[in-house]
């Protein structure tokens, strides 16, 4: 018969030197999945420009002087908006890697090695930001 | 009898739908970035280049499901956490409603961004 255990407020950050390497995990999970939300919503009222740049004449969009066009531009000319591209890039990684870790524990597959997953997750993510760093900051210069 | 501890709850179908929506942001969000980034760079975005992109009904239908998805998964997430943290009661009932709201405007302003490029009159 299992074990009944008071486990306390799940998000009592003051215990985090108690925590192990599934909480981190559980935390970083969460602290991505808030920043990729606020990122959503963000997106969307930029990719808005859209709106107005429908209205452009032909010769405009043709010539990338629409609205939309000349928002990104002027946001990608931005180096902190190509380093904070690299951030988000580094937050989704880890979101999606551990979200497919959380998956397979779901159905019980690697529960034995959630700690050492967990630590090939941040691992992977930051190989796969670091290797694509040269990708996000072409032209930035 | 101890009590068993699981995010599992009555039917759990939002417990099921955050799984399922997971899956299909895992592909679609990776060929996002890749599309976007690394086929093409962030710097060549044009609203030509979008509009070519929308003007393909695959494309057009795929995204609208990606905006549809990752705003449910994306606000439920955040459900889930403030209710970790504690939340009820009537404080529960006006997020829930707040989030439904913004879930719906971001919908909505998403569509019509989408229809602006497809050109699609609605919008």
């Amino acid at each position: 018969m299992s074990q009944s255990y008071n486990r306390g407020l799940i998000e009592d950050f003051g215990r985090w030197r108690e925590f192990e390497a599934g909480m981190w995990a559980w935390i970083f999970h969460k602290f991505t999945g808030w920043v990729l939300i606020g990122y959503l919503f963000t997106h969307i009222a930029v990719l808005s420009t859209g709106i107005p740049a429908a209205g452009a004449t032909e010769a405009a969009v043709s010539a990338g002087n629409d609205v939309y066009t000349q928002t990104i531009v002027s946001l990608e000319g931005l180096l902190l908006v190509r380093v904070l591209e690299v951030g988000l890039l580094a937050v989704a990684v880890f979101h999606m890697l551990n979200g497919t870790r959380l998956l397979l524990t779901d159905l019980g597959i690697g529960l034995g090695a959630q700690d050492k997953s967990f630590y090939a997750s941040l691992i992977l993510t930051g190989a796969i930001t670091v290797a694509s760093v040269p990708t996000f900051i072409a032209g930035a210069f | 009898m101890a009590e068993r501890y699981s995010s599992f709850q009555k039917g759990g179908r939002m417990w099921l739908l955050q799984r399922v929506t997971a899956v299909f942001l895992l592909v679609v969000l990776a060929f996002h970035f890749f599309l976007l980034h690394f086929v093409h760079h962030a710097d060549e975005v044009s609203f030509l280049a979008s509009r070519g992109r929308m003007e393909s009904l695959s494309y057009y239908s795929l995204m609208i499901t990606f905006l549809v998805t990752a705003t449910f998964h994306g606000v439920n997430g955040v459900y889930n956490a403030l209710i970790n943290q504690g939340l009820t009661g009537t404080k529960r009932t006006v997020i829930k409603w707040t989030l439904v709201a913004a879930s719906v405007v971001l919908i909505v302003q998403g569509i019509r961004t989408a229809n602006a490029w497809a050109g699609i009159g609605l919008y």
